[in-house]
C-alpha cells in the first residue's frame, strides 16, 4: 500500500505537492490526509468513485477551499497563504459545464481572456490558436448552448488552457460524453502536456487512467493506491485497470 | 481594470441577450409612469351628479351652476322623479344625486334653514367621502352669498382657507413620478442584481471565475457597471415622461438631483449584492429581494402611504428605508426647489458606505 513519503526535495520540485491535506465540513471529512506528488509534465490521473473526494481536493490546488489540516503546494506556492498567485498559473475546467451557454463560443473565451487580465491581441491570437487546436474554428459564432456537450467540453477546455498555464486542473473533463468524444479529448490533453503542461484529471472512467502517466486511486477521502498503471496492475496482481480500481477500493 | 471591463461587457452581453430582462430593464419603467400617472389618478374630475330639480326657479338653477362650475362636477342629466336616482346608481349614470325640494326658492327667502337633499353612491368609499366635502363646500359658499346684505355683518364668518404650496393642483403624477424613481432604481438594482450574482453561483460559473485572479471588487465593480448605467437610463426616461408629459414640475436643480439619485443607486446596488451573498440560488434571491427592498420601497418609504398616517412601529421601521430619504430628498429638489439636505444626504452616505462594505466583505473569494 501506498505510504507517505515526503523526501529532502522542495516543493518547488513539484508540480503539484499534498502533504497530510485534509479537509472537514463540519464532522465530515471529504479529504483525509491525502500525500502526493505531482511532477512538471506529468499527466496525473485522479480516479475514484463519486464522493470520494477529489473535487474538494482539486478546489483546494486551485484555491476555491481552504485546507483544514496539512499543507498543499501548486507550482512551489503554499495554497493557504499563495493561491492568488496559483490562480494566475493554473487553469481550471470544473465538473459543472460551466461556460455561458447565451454567448458566443468567441465571446466566453474573450470574457475568460479578460478575467486573466489578457490584452485584446493576445486573447485573439490565443483564441484563434486554440479554437483551430480544438476544432471550433467554424463554431465561432455559434451561441455556445446551441453546441452539443462533446464541442462544449472541447470549448472548456480552450477556455481553461487560454491564458497558458502551467498547470491544467481538469475534474471529470469527459463526464457524459461518448466514448470517440472522449477518445478525442484526451488528444488535446497529450498535446497541451507535449508542450510541457501539467495535468492533473480527475474520471471514474477506467479505460481513462491507462492514458495517464500516474494515478492514484482515492476513496472515501482516503488514497488508496498510487503509481504508474502497470505498476499497480503489477502490484494487485490483475489484468485491467477495472480490476486494480475494484481491489483498491475493496481493500 | 481589463478584468473590470471583461465582466462588465459579459454582464451587457447577458442582458441584450435575454428579452425578458431587457423589457424589465427598458419598458416597465416606462409602463409603470405612464400607469402611475394617467391611470391611477388619485384626484377627481368630471364626476357626474343627477339633478333632480323639483323647483325650476332662478335660484335652484343658480344652485346647480355653482355646482358644476368647477369641472369637479358636471351635469350627469336632469332626473324628474325620485324613482330614477337608483337605477342611476346601478347603471353607474353618476356617482352623486342632487334633489332640490319644490319651494326652494321660497324657503330660501323666508326660512332661516332650507334643505336640499344629496345622495351619494357609497360603493367607492373614497370617492364618496370627496364628494361630499366637494358639495358640503359649494353648499356653505352659497348660504353666504344668498343672506341679505343687511344680515351678513353680523354673522361670525369663520372659514379657513386652505392654499397647498409646492404641489398646488395636488396633482398626484406630481407626487408619483419622484416616487416611481425610487421604486424602479431599487427594482433594477438591487433585484436584478442579486440575481445575476445567485444565477452564476447556481450555473457554477462563479467557481470558475474564482479560480481566475480576479478581485471581488474586481467582479463587484464589473457587475456593477452595467445596472448603474440601465438605473441611470431608467431614471432619466422616468424624469423625461414625468417632466414633459406629466408636467411635473423643476423647481431645483439636475445636477443636485443626478449626484443625490447616484448615492441611491449605489445603496441599492450594495443591497442587491448583499442579498445575493445570502443566497445560493436565484429565486431566493428573488424573494429576499422583493422582501427586503421593493415592499418597503412601496409602503414604508412614503411613496403611496403618508409616514403620519402610519402606526408608530411602522415610522419607526421607515427610518431604515432608503428610499424615505431618497423621496423625502427628490420630492424637495423637484417640487420644492431645495438644493441642500444635510440630514438626508448624510444618512444616505452612510447606508452607501456601510453596505458597500459589509457586502464586499460578504462576497466570498472562496467558495463554502
Amino acid at each position: 500500500m501506498y505510504k507517505s513519503n515526503p523526501t529532502s526535495e522542495t516543493p518547488s520540485d513539484y508540480a503539484v505537492l499534498a502533504q497530510g491535506l485534509t479537509r472537514r465540513f463540519g464532522r465530515f471529512t471529504a479529504v483525509d490526509r491525502i500525500d502526493l506528488s505531482v511532477r512538471p509534465g506529468e499527466i496525473f490521473g485522479f480516479l475514484g468513485p463519486n464522493g470520494a473526494g477529489k473535487t474538494t481536493a482539486i478546489r483546494m490546488f486551485c484555491g476555491l477551499l481552504l485546507p483544514s489540516e496539512g499543507e498543499g503546494w501548486v507550482n512551489g506556492l503554499s495554497i493557504r497563504k499563495e493561491s492568488e498567485i496559483i490562480k494566475r498559473r493554473i487553469g481550471y475546467m470544473s465538473q459543472k459545464f460551466s461556460l455561458y451557454n447565451d454567448l458566443t463560443v468567441g465571446e466566453n473565451l474573450e470574457f475568460y481572456g479578460g478575467i486573466y487580465g489578457m490584452k485584446k491581441s493576445a486573447i485573439r491570437e490565443r483564441s484563434e490558436a486554440l479554437l483551430k487546436h480544438v476544432g471550433l474554428v467554424k463554431h465561432r459564432r455559434k451561441l455556445t448552448g446551441s453546441l452539443p456537450l462533446g464541442y462544449k467540453q472541447r470549448l472548456a477546455l480552450g477556455c481553461a488552457a487560454l491564458h497558458d498555464p502551467t498547470i491544467l486542473f481538469l475534474d471529470e473533463p469527459t463526464g457524459g460524453v461518448d466514448p470517440s468524444a472522449r477518445r478525442g479529448f484526451w488528444e488535446l490533453i497529450y498535446e497541451l502536456a507535449e508542450r510541457g503542461t501539467t495535468v492533473f484529471v480527475t474520471t471514474h472512467y477506467m479505460d481513462e487512467a491507462e492514458y495517464c502517466g500516474r494515478i492514484s486511486i482515492m476513496t472515501d477521502g482516503r488514497i488508496v493506491a498510487l503509481g504508474s498503471p502497470s505498476d499497480l496492475k503489477g502490484t494487485f496482481n490483475v489484468k485491467s485497470m477495472q480490476d486494480v480500481f475494484l481491489r483498491a477500493v475493496e481493500s | 481594470m481589463r478584468r473590470v471591463i471583461g465582466i462588465a461587457r459579459k454582464e451587457i452581453l447577458h442582458i441584450l441577450r435575454d428579452p425578458r430582462s431587457l423589457a424589465v430593464a427598458i419598458l416597465m419603467p416606462a409602463m409603470m409612469v405612464l400607469l402611475f400617472g394617467f391611470a391611477i389618478n388619485l384626484e377627481l374630475r368630471d364626476l357626474p351628479v343627477g339633478i333632480l330639480d323639483m323647483d325650476g326657479s332662478s335660484a335652484s338653477r343658480e344652485l346647480i351652476r355653482s355646482m358644476t362650475s368647477s369641472g369637479f362636477i358636471v351635469n350627469g342629466g336632469y332626473l324628474s322623479s325620485r324613482s330614477e336616482i337608483e337605477p342611476g346608481f346601478r347603471h353607474n349614470r353618476f356617482q352623486a344625486a342632487l334633489v332640490i325640494p319644490r319651494g326652494y326658492a321660497r324657503s330660501l327667502i323666508r326660512n332661516p334653514s332650507t334643505e336640499v337633499q344629496i345622495l351619494i353612491d357609497g360603493a367607492d368609499g373614497a370617492t364618496a367621502a370627496t364628494v361630499d366635502n366637494y358639495m358640503n363646500a359649494v353648499i356653505a359658499m352659497t348660504n353666504r352669498s344668498s343672506l341679505p346684505r343687511s344680515l351678513a355683518p353680523s354673522l361670525p364668518l369663520l372659514e379657513a382657507r386652505i392654499r397647498y404650496f409646492f404641489n398646488p393642483q395636488l396633482v398626484s403624477a406630481h407626487f408619483i413620478v419622484p416616487g416611481l424613481v425610487a421604486l424602479i432604481m431599487v427594482m433594477i438594482c438591487a433585484i436584478l442584481t442579486s440575481i445575476t450574482v445567485a444565477r452564476e453561483k447556481e450555473t457554477g460559473t462563479m467557481e470558475q471565475i474564482l479560480t481566475a485572479p480576479v478581485g471581488a471588487h474586481q467582479i463587484i465593480l464589473g457587475k456593477f457597471i452595467p445596472y448603474i448605467l440601465i438605473g441611470a437610463f431608467d431614471a432619466s426616461l422616468i424624469l423625461a415622461i414625468g417632466h414633459l408629459v406629466l408636467d411635473v414640475p423643476m423647481h431645483g436643480s439636475w445636477m443636485v438631483l443626478a449626484g443625490y439619485s447616484m448615492l441611491y443607486l449605489l445603496i441599492a446596488l450594495a443591497l442587491g449584492l448583499l442579498i445575493s451573498t445570502v443566497s445560493r440560488t436565484q429565486q431566493v434571491a428573488m424573494m429576499l429581494a422583493l422582501i427586503t427592498t421593493l415592499l418597503p420601497t412601496l409602503l414604508l418609504s412614503g411613496f403611496i402611504f403618508d409616514h403620519s398616517s402610519m402606526p408608530v412601529v411602522l415610522q419607526h421601521l421607515s427610518k431604515i428605508v432608503p428610499a424615505t430619504y431618497y423621496l423625502r430628498v427628490i420630492r424637495g429638489i423637484m417640487l420644492v426647489g431645495r438644493n441642500w439636505f444635510p440630514l438626508e444626504g448624510g444618512v444616505m452616505l452612510g447606508m452607501t458606505v456601510v453596505l458597500l462594505i459589509t457586502a464586499v466583505r460578504r462576497f466570498k473569494s472562496r467558495l463554502e
